[in-house]
C-alpha cells in the first residue's frame, strides 16, 4: 500500500461515511423524538434513487403507486380515529395523508409532461418527504405511548412492508442515477470526483443546518421539548403527534437526501436501504443514539474502516465493521449508568 | 359435526373420481436478494402449456424468500399436502441443497433450477431424485480458461461474490485456470450490497493481472465492472453467464463493452447458426416471453427448459401404467428424467444417465462479448 492508494480508500470511506453519517443523524433525530430506533430509514434512500432512476429511464416511476398506498392507509387510519368528528378527521388527514396524495399526483404530473430534470428531483424529493407523516400516521402514532421494545419490533415490521411494496412497485432489478457533475480535480497524485466533493459539502451543509434547526426555530424547539419530556412538551402545548410526524418528515427528507447523493455512486436495489441504514445505525450507536457529532464522527470512521477492510480482507469487511459496535458497547455500559425502562 | 364430516367424505371422493391431473410444484426465491432471478422463473412458468402429455396439469408456485429453511418448509408442504408429482426449483444453488434431503425422502423427483454442480454431485445418494437444467459452474469456468489461454492470457485476478455462489466458482476456476496454466492471484471478495469495491479493485489494479473475472449474479456484478473500467484498467474482463439479463447490461452501460462472458446460447439466440436446432427452441420461447413480459433473461430460460424435459418425460413415465398422484408414477417419473436423450432445449441439449443428472456438454454454453450494449458472438 502506498500513498496514492491510502488516500483513494481515504476517498472512497469519506465519501460512504458521509452518507451513512447522514443516517445516523436521521435515526439519532428520530430516536430522541420518538423513541422509534428507525430501521426503515435505509428504505427512504433506496426509493428516491429508484424513483429518479426511472424517471431517466423514461418510466413511470412505482413511487405513484407507493404513495398513493401510503397515503390511503394513512387516511383510513385517520378516518377511522376520528370517525365521529368529521373536523378533526379533516385535519389531521391533511397532516398525514394529503401530502402523499398529493405527491402522487405530482410524480404522475412530472412523468405525463416531461418535465427536465430539476423537476424530477424535486418531485421525486417531495414525494419520498411525504412518506414520512403518513408513515408516522399508520404504524407509530397509534402505538406512541409503548415501550421502546414495541416500537423498535413494529419498526422492523414497517421495514419489512416498505421493502416488500419496493419490490412490488420498483421490481427486483438495481438501477445508478447519473451524476450530477462529472467534474474531477486533481490534488498531485490524487483524483478526487465532483460527486464526492458534493456528498462533502451537502453533509457538512446538513450537520450545520440541523445544529441551527434545532437551537434557533420554534419547530426545532419543539422537537427538543418533546425529545426532553414527552409529558412535559404535552403540557406546554406541543402537540406529540405533531412532532412525530415533523420528525419523520425530517427523516425521510434526510434519507431522499441520501439518496440523490449515493444514488451516483452505487448501484441501489429495492432492499437496499437496509444494509445502508444499518452501517448509519453502527455510527448512530456510537454517539448513544443521542448525541448528534458523535453519531456523525462515528458514522465516518465507519466509512473509512469499511475502504480499509475491503482493501486488507474483502472477505471480512462486514464482519469487521458489525464487530465495531461490540467494544463501544462494551465501553458504553461501564461508562453510563442505565435507566429502567420507565 | 357429522354434516361436516360426511362433506369432506364426498369432497374426497369427488377428487379422486376427478380424471387423471399432474401437479407440478414450484418453489422460487420471487423475493429476497434473488428476487431478479426468481421473476422471470416465475413469468416462464405461467407461459408453460397447461397440458403435458394430454393430461391437465396444475401448477403449484410458492416464495422462498431466498431462504433456505423457506425451501426446505415448502418442499415439504408440496410434498405432504398438495402431493405434487415433480418440484421445481429452487432459483438459488443454497436453497437447491438444502432441498435435496426433503425430496429424497418423500421419493419426489426435483428439477433444480440452482447454479452449483454439487446439486447433483452423483457421490451423494440423495441425489437420486434431484435433476438440474443450468450449466454445472465447472463447464462454464472450463469455457473462461480456454477462451482466455487462446487469447494468451497467463494471469487472471479474480473477484467473486462472498457466498456459495462466489465460492463454488473459485473452486472450479482454480482448477480450470490451473489446467489451462493461468494464474489466479488476487482473489477478492465484494456483497451483493456493496455500496463500493474501491479497496478490492485497486488491490486487483496494484497486481494488474492480465485479465480480471467477476463472478457476481444480475446487475451487482457491474460494480466490480465499473470501478475497474473508471480506474482505466486495460486487461481483459470476463464475468460469468450469472449476469445473463438486460437489466446488467442497462446497469454496466458503455463500461461492460469488449468483455466477455459464457453463457447458454438463448441470450443471443439471434446469432446462432440455422443448423443448430437450439434456435428454433429458443426462439418460440423467447418469442413467447418478450411478447409477454419484457427482454429475456437466462434465468426464465433454466425454467424453460425443466419445462422442455418434463414435457418429454411424463409421456414416457405413463406408459407405466402408473397414476399420476402415486408413488409409483413419481417412481417411473425419475426414471424417465434420468432416461432423457438429446433432448434440445433453450439452453443446450439434454443427456442425462445415472451418473449425470444435468446433460448438458458444450453445446449449452457459449462465449459472448457485450459490444455495444448488446451480446454478440465471441471471437477470440
Amino acid at each position: 500500500m502506498d500513498v496514492s492508494i491510502a488516500a483513494l480508500l481515504t476517498q472512497d470511506g469519506l465519501t460512504n461515511g458521509a452518507i451513512y453519517c447522514l443516517i445516523a443523524l436521521a435515526l439519532v433525530l428520530v430516536f430522541a423524538v420518538t423513541r422509534v430506533i428507525f430501521v426503515p430509514q435505509g428504505e427512504f434512500v433506496a426509493f428516491t434513487v429508484l424513483t429518479l432512476a426511472a424517471f431517466e429511464q423514461k418510466q413511470l416511476p412505482g413511487t405513484v403507486w407507493l404513495s398513493l398506498a401510503l397515503g390511503v392507509a394513512a387516511a383510513s387510519a385517520d378516518i377511522v380515529a376520528h370517525r365521529r368528528e368529521p373536523g378533526r378527521m379533516l385535519r389531521a388527514i391533511a397532516g398525514s395523508a394529503v401530502p402523499c396524495l398529493l405527491s402522487a399526483l405530482l410524480v404522475w404530473g412530472v412523468f405525463a409532461t416531461g418535465a427536465g430534470w430539476a423537476f424530477q428531483v424535486i418531485a421525486t424529493v417531495v414525494a419520498v418527504m411525504a412518506m414520512g407523516p403518513a408513515v408516522y400516521r399508520v404504524a407509530f402514532q397509534p402505538i406512541a405511548t409503548a415501550p421502546v421494545l414495541t416500537l423498535l419490533i413494529v419498526s422492523v415490521a414497517v421495514h419489512f412492508v416498505l421493502t416488500g411494496l419496493g419490490l412490488l412497485f420498483f421490481g427486483a432489478e438495481g438501477a445508478r442515477i447519473s451524476p450530477f457533475t462529472t467534474v474531477s480535480f486533481t490534488f498531485g497524485s490524487i483524483n478526487v470526483s465532483g460527486q464526492s466533493l458534493l456528498v462533502y459539502a451537502f453533509t457538512a451543509g446538513l450537520v450545520i443546518a440541523m445544529a441551527v434547526f434545532f437551537k434557533v426555530t420554534l419547530f426545532g424547539k419543539a422537537l427538543r421539548a418533546t425529545a426532553a419530556n414527552r409529558t412535559g412538551a404535552r403540557l406546554v402545548g406541543v402537540s406529540p403527534n405533531f412532532a412525530g410526524r415533523l420528525c419523520f418528515t425530517l427523516a425521510a427528507a434526510i434519507g431522499a437526501a441520501s439518496g440523490l447523493l449515493i444514488g451516483p455512486i452505487t448501484t441501489v436495489y429495492y432492499d437496499s436501504g437496509f444494509l445502508v441504514g444499518l452501517k448509519g445505525f453502527v455510527g448512530a450507536i456510537v454517539g448513544g443514539l443521542a448525541s448528534y457529532p458523535i453519531a456523525a464522527a462515528g458514522a465516518i470512521f465507519v466509512g473509512l474502516v469499511e475502504a480499509f477492510s475491503s482493501f486488507w480482507a474483502s472477505a471480512y469487511k462486514e464482519v469487521i465493521v458489525f464487530t465495531l459496535i461490540l467494544p463501544v458497547l462494551l465501553w458504553r455500559s461501564f461508562n453510563t449508568t442505565h435507566h429502567e425502562e420507565e | 359435526m357429522v354434516r361436516i364430516l360426511s362433506a369432506a367424505v364426498a369432497a374426497t371422493l369427488v377428487a379422486t373420481a376427478a380424471h387423471a391431473q399432474i401437479k407440478v410444484g414450484v418453489t422460487l426465491s420471487l423475493t429476497g436478494p434473488a428476487a431478479s432471478l426468481g421473476i422471470p422463473e416465475k413469468n416462464t412458468i405461467d407461459l408453460m402449456p397447461k397440458k403435458i402429455g394430454g393430461l391437465d396439469v396444475t401448477y403449484i408456485v410458492l416464495d422462498d424468500a431466498s431462504d433456505t429453511t423457506k425451501a426446505v418448509t415448502n418442499t415439504k408442504k408440496l410434498i405432504t399436502e398438495d402431493k405434487v408429482d415433480v418440484i421445481i426449483g429452487s432459483t438459488t444453488t443454497p436453497n437447491a441443497m438444502a432441498m435435496i434431503d426433503v425430496v429424497a425422502e418423500g421419493e419426489t423427483p426435483n428439477i433444480s433450477l440452482g447454479g452449483s454442480a454439487r446439486i447433483v454431485d452423483p457421490a451423494n445418494p440423495k441425489t437420486k431424485w434431484v435433476f438440474k437444467v443450468s450449466q454445472h459452474d465447472s463447464l462454464m469456468a472450463d469455457a473462461i480458461a480456454v477462451h482466455a489461454k487462446a487469447a494468451g492470457i497467463k494471469t487472471m485476478g479474480f473477484i467473486g461474490y462472498n457466498d456459495a455462489y462466489g465460492e463454488g466458482w473459485l473452486v472450479e476456476m482454480k482448477r480450470s485456470a490451473e489446467t489451462a496454466g493461468i494464474k489466479l492471484d488476487p482473489i477478492e471478495r465484494f456483497n451483493r450490497t456493496d455500496a463500493s469495491t474501491t479497496g478490492q479493485t485497486l488491490k486487483l489494479m496494484a497486481a494488474n493481472p492480465q485479465a480480471v473475472l467477476i463472478v457476481g449474479s444480475g446487475t451487482p456484478a457491474a460494480t466490480p465492472h465499473k470501478e475497474l473500467m473508471g480506474r482505466g484498467y486495460k486487461g481483459r474482463i470476463y464475468q460469468t453467464h450469472g449476469v445473463g439479463n438486460s437489466d446488467f447490461l442497462r446497469v454496466v452501460g458503455k463500461d461492460g463493452n469488449g468483455s466477455f462472458l459464457p453463457a447458454g446460447p438463448m441470450l443471443s439466440y439471434e446469432s446462432l447458426p440455422d443448423s443448430n436446432p437450439i434456435k428454433k427452441v429458443a426462439k418460440e420461447y423467447i418469442t413467447a416471453y418478450e411478447a409477454k413480459f419484457g427482454p429475456r433473461t437466462t434465468f426464465g430460460g433454466h425454467a424453460w427448459d425443466s419445462y422442455i424435459v418434463l414435457d418429454k418425460a411424463v409421456p414416457v413415465a405413463l406408459k407405466s401404467g402408473a397414476k399420476p398422484g402415486t408413488k409409483e408414477f413419481r417412481a417411473a417419473l425419475r426414471n424417465a428424467l434420468e432416461g432423457t436423450k438429446e433432448v434440445v432445449g433453450v439452453h443446450g441439449v439434454f443427456n442425462m444417465s445415472p451418473t449425470d443428472h444435468n446433460g448438458l456438454d458444450n453445446r449449452g454454453r457459449t462465449m459472448f462479448m457485450i459490444k455495444d450494449g448488446k451480446w454478440t458472438l465471441a471471437t477470440k
